[in-house]
């Protein structure tokens, strides 16, 4: 249809419209502060107000008494002296999660490592391990693990994936024939890779980095095993001890006032370069580097890790179940309660997809700060605990949502609030890696904004999209406080069983759960592994 | 052109910020909460675990005549869902494991009066003062041992004895634990809040190591990494359903001479004003008390029950009036602000 007309159009008239249209993209680049369309702006701000709906409700309870009883809670000097430790234990984990990450990705992407696709999904899955049994587990092996290395240990096991999958998909992402032109051009692999494909993974190891600090900033499991007292436990036992929703509310607005300096600082590490390949043709897959002697070490360094983050819990896990008595299997039970998280899990990875598509878009290609306004909008709750999430959801719910109180959308919903800036940084990160000309040039041949999204952004960013999706559907899986409140009465997931089993004392009871959500998380793991584009 | 974008994001964002904040002032007029399906249910929220009272509950849906739900939570954590829930609760009973969120319930008036032949089922000592929540099963403060490391005659007949240069580094506690900060909380009531600083310091100088939970406690003290434990009692008796007899080492020791660190805390229950659902509510709290429930507590969850004459029957469990617990009124054991504050400035929490 398309060539047709173009052949009965007259000869002359496509040259001019072409240079206009190299002239549209040319001037792209510095076009960067435009208007987002509509058809981006009004979902994203819908999402945006989505994820600000925590604060708005602490913004009630913390004014509750007036504002100087709120700042008289936060001017405690305990207030700085927790700050101090969250940070301190922030940063730890951080950096370690950037060490395991990237070298994972990298080693398992890049280079003729063995079986790199096993070491990939064995990579992803300790996102499976709720961050309570994990530190459950090192503090039974190793009781003396307790207090700030032990809660670093924990959380960096269980966290680190979400730096090593937005990086592996970076990697294969990017095209390899700008790190050959580097080669050509005298280059080293070693220095190739730090010159050329770094920072190009720049946006996606910030992103993840940045997700790791939020989560760590609002565990409350790990912590409070092993003792080590950060600001979020702070929360919890201000909620515990006074039953007064007022301190609690106080204290976690300073926790959200954190959360945008941190999205903000990432903001600023993101530097201004675009890193989409440009050239003509598709990528194709890069040659991936020989390890030569540094193969034993690489394996050793992948086993080292697969060890004590997949293979120590799960062995732990079988040991009570050998031992406890209170072990039983009850097939029924567990498949029932497995196929109910499987479906509220992907419920909610659906949803929070959707709506971190627009804000995830919006995040890569404008730079205004409207574009910076909306993405920190839609990471400003993500360091807060979980509990808090829950309470401003049941408030909300009861107040305007009545019906849907203890129903499943409202759990799925309360998913997409506290899941919403790992799918925005997956999203962020995939886009930013597809061509911005590919979108310029089909909105020069008059394609609509919405098409342009449809048939050119998404399918480029699918990957990227994909496990930031598979990403979320994990991490709900294991979801706890807010499950806990929100869920119609009477229903289970794995992680309330596992919580049910661990409240009663009977850890072998629930290992069976615990082995079963970390087997089914492998599912989504192994496809994130496997999959190439 | 970048200015108004985000002008008017800034400004869509705050105003949805601020909707909760202007419908909240409203709310309080909207009262009622129409819409309750309480009629034919019984919603009860359980802080208590399903394992422990699940059979219990299944056997008062059958004595109450109608359908119950059952939600299971964290006390604390139901507690300020339904003071969150307001007048549009579906609570129509709220089981608690301990006293604490039962009395801030109380204080919120969201708890409705219970009649003088249910209150009375029960020793003054172990309900709510303004009549509004009962105990149905007691828990005691113990302290537990290694008979390894410790002969049972060794062992102190008294907290303030733990203290002591002989128990150094030698005693574990779970500082975030709810049941030790009533203890606390009770301390300060008999003993006054200079000397239960003192003693909390004392315990920390000592070199007392702190666990998340008295099961780790208990833990510690199986593994010889600490020789005494404050925890409860029936802790002990868990661990032994769990191993098995044999392979449970540690001890207990009760307290005798009304000691602070035999303070008896309840697991109890409260009618929701709002919940609509009073009748069938009330007919659960007379059979919770009922000889029935009462032996489950005694039997199952190794705890002492607080009504209808019945007694423990757990095999080595002194006999609940031969407790020597301290007098505190357990209702204000729920102001543990101070408490915390306290177990903050001293360092153990």
């Amino acid at each position: 249809m398309t060539t047709t007309q173009t052949t009965t159009r007259p000869a002359g008239a496509p040259a001019p419209a072409g240079r206009r249209r190299v002239r549209a993209y040319l001037k792209a680049p510095s076009d960067r502060d435009r208007r987002p369309p509509l058809v981006l702006l009004v979902p994203a701000c819908v999402a945006a107000l989505f994820a600000l709906l925590p604060l708005g409700y602490l913004a009630v309870r913390a004014l509750e008494r007036g504002p100087q009883y709120a700042w008289d809670v936060v001017a405690d000097e305990r207030t700085l002296q927790l700050l101090g430790r969250s940070l301190g234990l922030t940063a730890v984990v951080v950096a370690a999660c950037l060490v395991l990450g990237v070298s994972l990705a990298w080693l398992t992407v890049r280079t003729a490592l063995p079986g790199a696709r096993a070491w990939s999904v064995l990579a992803t899955l300790p996102l499976a391990v709720p961050s309570y049994v994990a530190a459950f587990v090192w503090l039974a092996a190793v009781p003396g693990a307790s207090g700030f290395g032990g809660a670093a240990l924990a959380l960096t096991l269980v966290s680190f994936p979400y730096v090593h999958l937005p990086v592996a998909a970076a990697l294969r992402g990017i095209d390899p024939a700008q790190e050959e032109a580097a080669r050509s051009l005298g280059h080293g692999a070693v220095r190739a890779f730090l010159r050329v494909t770094l920072p190009q993974l720049r946006p996606a190891a910030a992103g993840g980095a940045l997700l790791v600090a939020l989560y760590v900033l609002s565990d409350f499991g790990a912590v409070s095993l092993m003792r080590y007292d950060t600001f979020t436990r702070a929360v919890h036992t201000s909620y515990r001890a006074s039953f007064d929703r007022t301190p609690a509310a106080a204290l976690s607005v300073v926790l959200v006032v954190m959360t945008v300096a941190l999205v903000a600082a990432e903001a600023r590490t993101r530097g201004r370069a675009g890193h989409a390949r440009t050239g003509g043709g598709t990528a194709r897959p890069a040659a991936p580097v020989p390890l030569g002697r540094w193969r034993i070490p690489a394996l050793a360094w992948c086993a080292a890790v697969a060890a004590v983050a997949v293979a120590f819990p799960l062995s732990t896990l079988g040991y009570w179940l050998t031992v406890g008595t209170s072990a039983t299997w009850d097939v029924g039970d567990l498949v029932g309660t497995a196929s109910t998280t499987l479906g509220v899990a992907a419920a909610g990875a659906a949803l929070t997809t959707v709506l971190a598509l627009p804000v995830g878009v919006i995040a890569a290609r404008y730079r205004g700060r409207g574009a910076r306004l909306l993405e920190q909008a839609a990471y400003a709750g993500h360091a807060l605990p979980g509990i808090t999430v829950a309470l401003s959801l049941v408030f909300f719910a009861v107040r305007y949502a009545y019906p849907l109180y203890q129903r499943l959308p409202l759990l799925v919903c309360a998913y997409a609030v506290l899941f919403l800036p790992v799918t925005v940084a997956a999203t962020r990160a995939a886009v930013l890696q597809a061509p911005r000309v590919l979108e310029d040039v089909a909105r020069s041949l008059g394609r609509s904004p919405l098409r342009v999204l449809r048939e050119v952004t998404v399918p480029l960013a699918a990957p990227g999209v994909a496990a930031g999706a598979a990403l979320t559907f994990v991490v709900c899986m294991k979801e706890l406080p807010a499950t806990l409140l929100l869920r119609p009465t009477g229903m289970d997931t794995l992680a309330t069983r596992l919580w049910t089993e661990t409240g009663a004392g009977s850890f072998a009871a629930a290992a069976p759960y615990a082995a079963t959500l970390i087997l089914l998380a492998a599912v989504p793991s192994y496809l994130l592994g496997r999959h190439r584009t | 052109m970048r200015r108004p974008l985000a002008g008017r994001i800034t400004a869509l964002l705050a105003a949805g910020l601020l909707l909760p904040a202007l419908a909240s002032c409203g709310s309080d007029d909207d009262k009622g909460g129409s819409a309750k399906s309480g009629d034919s249910t019984l919603v009860i929220y359980s802080g208590r675990n399903e394992k422990l009272v699940e059979p219990i509950l299944d056997k008062l849906e059958k004595a109450v005549g109608t359908k119950v739900e059952v939600r299971y939570g964290d006390s604390a954590e139901l507690a300020a869902q339904i003071l969150e829930e307001g007048d549009r609760t579906k609570a129509g009973l709220f089981f608690s494991q301990d006293a604490g969120a039962l009395g801030a319930l109380s204080k919120e008036g969201v708890l409705e009066q219970l009649p003088p032949s249910t209150l009375d089922e029960v020793d003054e000592a172990y309900r709510g003062g303004d009549g509004d929540w009962v105990g149905l099963s007691g828990r005691v403060r113990v302290i537990a041992y290694n008979p390894d490391q410790v002969d049972e005659d060794e062992v102190p007949d008294s907290v303030h004895d733990v203290v002591k240069p002989e128990w150094k580094d030698k005693v574990g506690f779970a500082p975030t634990n709810a049941s030790f900060q009533a203890f606390v909380t009770g301390m300060r009531a008999l003993e006054g809040d200079d000397a239960t600083r003192r003693w909390l310091e004392d315990l920390k100088a000592n070199g007392a190591k702190t666990y998340a939970h008295n099961l780790a406690t208990l833990d510690a003290i199986e593994a010889g990494e600490v020789s005494l434990g404050l925890v409860n009692h029936y802790y002990w008796y868990e661990r032994v359903a769990e191993k098995g007899e044999d392979k449970v080492n540690a001890k207990l020791h009760f307290l005798p001479g009304k000691d602070p660190g035999a303070l008896i805390n309840v697991a109890g229950v409260g009618i929701l004003k709002d919940g609509g659902q009073s009748e069938a509510a009330q007919k659960a709290v007379d059979f919770l008390l009922s000889k029935e429930a009462q032996t489950y507590f005694a039997d199952t969850t190794k705890e002492y029950p607080l009504a209808a004459g019945v007694t423990s029957t757990v095999e080595g469990l002194p006999p609940f009036d031969s407790l020597q617990s301290p007098d505190i009124d357990l209702g204000k054991l729920e102001s543990l602000q101070e408490t915390l504050a306290m177990l903050q400035d001293v360092g153990l929490v």
